[in-house]
């Protein structure tokens, strides 16, 4: 692992570890069961110094942003090495968005350059058309016979053959950047409302690396399972800035289906990995199946060999027993893999008991974009499934106005806390006082330095695969409803009683007209959120006759609507949208989300 | 095969890996809500019928797709 002290910038960190570890492999993509390419760190290096030549080209250089918008693959990878070798700011964004999102996205951070895939650029109608303008896209994997406005180009084409001249060196010239500069604008929201732009700074990441790495370190030969999108902070650092910094291989896999998934773990050495609990559901599911496929004579077996192993390693994980105790188990998520880092929404502790009784432990941690990736993170010392883990070094955390019960707010304070949201200071002001972060989250430490977290105040809805919900981007989709007012909310932000984390639902509350006909209602409610994603759609509805407490410029109070509602009405007395599904969890984004 | 045909063998396939009545499944209905299942399971149907049709799908061709009558659409543009 290289020590991050002495490096002032991602990039400089980045321009060592390409040479220190030039014969390791940095990089391994499969394509279903086939593995279809492998890049060392000097091969890294070199495409990496060949895509910073057509930036440079391009005009990028210190401060300037470099879109991306890409699944996880090697090449994305390169670009973010590559515009860091720049000096340049990267802008990752979600692919899983709509073009039109995206293009809003873009509208803001005004990129100089977006590297894309064909599957994206075809939605990007408006960056096709100039509109918002972007002076050059990059695009992979356009087919031989697409065409290109002359603002864009083929990436393969721009980056040259793998055996061009004259690139002995793999680094390119670095431009420097200091600690305070932007590293990174990566959005947490904002796709109807107003954009959050969080900007990261060399700082944050450099910091964040030390920390996270002193408590679940990295090493040569550890091979580091990237399937949560690379935007994504968590992914960004382990499968990134924490991998390539440390040495270890990234393995990236084209399909997310779970059989394929699965087969990369199984046969592809996999060491360690980060998911969302839905995807840590799946994997349950699957030894499950697999257990009731043997009879119920292995099943009861297992289930005591799982206790029995639970028991032993209570204090520390002892992966050596585990895996003699449960080895049939152990090779259906992989024989190598040590840890599995769980965050981005709530982790049912019994499901992370399972996987730990298992022998495999499953990390809970717990943060934010506004802080870089994470501010607490289980050490196992011992495992505890019931908390999000202790503070990370450099990180102080209070609980503000806190209750009886010892719940409050949770403010922190860190070098990994953002320098604020892009152009807003006013939302920047929200979220920042005096170099403290106001999370928004509710939790209470306990005795031994542990925070558990029971719920958000804030105005966000996380769903269990990861993904931050604003009410307000729900909201517009139900503008012109036979009603004088309505909202939408979590279910368990009213009832919080009815309410299991790590499984929010979207409610909706309507206040009708007086003449409105609640069939035809609810037959057009029905009918708008199944145009939604998934993870947008309303699970129930609310009709209530309570009027909706307002501010002076007219926005719903919404802690005090929740408050009314719940005086006024029963959880039972919400009408489900849809036939109930049981077991299905809020999200089923998760499977190549958030 | 005609769409309906197609649809109707994709009706088929799914209500036996989910163990569920095809009977009560229909074309243009939510197969998320109908069959309750999550993406991971969508997924796992659509290399059943990958493996049935002789055909191979990219992931991001079914963002989006919830109805048997879209992943028919999906699955007729590559017959």
């Amino acid at each position: 692992m290289i020590p991050p002290e002495r490096y002032a910038s991602l990039g400089e960190l980045l321009q060592d570890a390409l040479v220190q570890f030039k014969t390791e492999t940095a990089v391994i993509e499969w394509s279903r069961k086939k593995k279809v390419l492998e890049l060392s760190y000097r091969d890294l290096g070199f495409r990496a110094a060949r895509l910073a030549r057509r930036f440079e080209a391009a005009g990028v250089g210190a401060g300037d942003r470099v879109a991306i918008i890409l699944q996880n693959q090697p090449d994305y990878l390169v670009a973010l090495a590559a515009l860091f070798l720049r000096g340049a700011v990267a802008v990752p964004l979600d692919y899983k968005l709509t073009g039109p999102e995206q293009e809003t996205l873009l509208g803001h951070a005004k990129p100089k350059v977006l590297v894309t895939e064909y599957a994206s650029w075809r939605d990007l109608g408006g960056v096709q058309r100039g509109e918002p303008a972007v002076p050059l896209t990059l695009v992979l994997h356009l087919p031989p016979t697409a065409e290109l406005p002359g603002h864009a180009e083929r990436y393969e084409d721009a980056l040259g053959a793998d055996d061009a001249p004259g690139l002995e060196t793999p680094a390119p010239r670095l431009v420097p950047r200091r600690r305070s500069d932007p590293a990174t604008i990566v959005y947490s929201s904002g796709t109807s409302g107003a954009p959050k732009g969080c900007v990261l700074t060399h700082d944050n990441y450099l910091e964040q690396y030390r920390t996270l790495t002193k408590v679940h370190p990295l090493a040569v030969g550890d091979r580091y399972f990237s399937i949560l999108p690379t935007n994504h902070a968590i992914d960004f650092m382990c499968g990134f800035v924490g991998a390539l910094g440390c040495g270890a291989t990234v393995v990236h896999q084209k399909s997310l289906r779970p059989e394929f998934i699965r087969h990369v773990m199984q046969k592809g050495g996999i060491t360690i990995m980060t998911v969302v609990p839905l995807i840590l559901e799946a994997f349950e599911r699957t030894l499950r199946e697999r257990l009731e496929e043997r009879g119920p004579t292995a099943e009861h077996a297992v289930e005591a060999l799982a206790r029995l192993n639970g028991a032993l390693t209570r204090d520390v994980p002892r992966r050596w027993l585990s895996k003699r105790l449960l080895k049939p188990l152990h090779d259906q998520l992989g024989p190598d893999l040590r840890l599995l880092i769980c965050g981005g929404a709530f982790v049912d502790r019994d499901r992370a008991a399972f996987f730990y009784d298992l022998g495999i432990p499953v990390v809970i941690g717990y943060g934010l974009t506004e802080a870089c990736t994470v501010l607490t993170v289980n050490d196992l010392k011992p495992f505890r499934p019931d908390s999000v883990g202790r503070v990370l070094e450099g990180v102080e955390l209070e609980v503000r106005s806190a209750g009886p019960d010892g719940v409050g707010e949770v403010w922190v304070k860190s070098r990994t806390v953002f320098a604020g949201y892009l152009d807003d200071p006013e939302q920047t002001a929200e979220v920042l006082r005096d170099g403290w972060l106001r999370t928004g989250d509710l939790g209470r430490l306990d005795p031994s330095g542990h925070l558990h977290l029971v719920g958000r105040s804030k105005n966000m809805i996380v769903t269990a695969g990861g993904k931050n919900i604003y009410p307000e981007d729900v909201e517009v989709a139900f503008e012109g409803l036979a009603c004088e007012e309505l909202a939408v909310t979590a279910k368990g932000f009213v009832w919080p009683a009815a309410a299991r984390l790590g499984t929010e639902t979207l409610l909706l509350v309507v206040r009708p007209e007086a003449d409105a006909d609640p069939d035809a209602l609810l037959a057009e409610i029905r009918m708008r959120s199944r145009r939604l994603p998934e993870h947008k759609r309303i699970a129930d509805v609310l009709f209530t006759d309570v009027e909706f407490p307002r501010t002076a410029s007219m926005k719903v109070k919404r802690g005090p609507l929740a408050e009314a509602l719940r005086g006024a009405h029963e959880a039972a007395g919400s009408v489900a949208l849809e036939r109930p599904t049981p077991e299905v969890p809020a999200a089923r984004e998760a499977a190549t989300a958030p | 095969m005609t769409e309906d045909q197609l649809i109707a063998k994709l009706i088929a396939l799914a209500a036996t890996r989910f163990k569920a009545d095809p009977a009560g499944l229909e074309a243009d209905q939510d197969f998320f809500a109908s069959l309750g299942i999550d993406s991971f399971q969508a997924m796992e149907l659509m290399t059943d019928l990958e493996e049935e049709f002789d055909v191979e799908i990219p992931d991001y061709e079914l963002q989006g797709v919830t109805t048997f009558r879209a992943l028919a659409g999906v699955l007729a543009a590559r017959l």
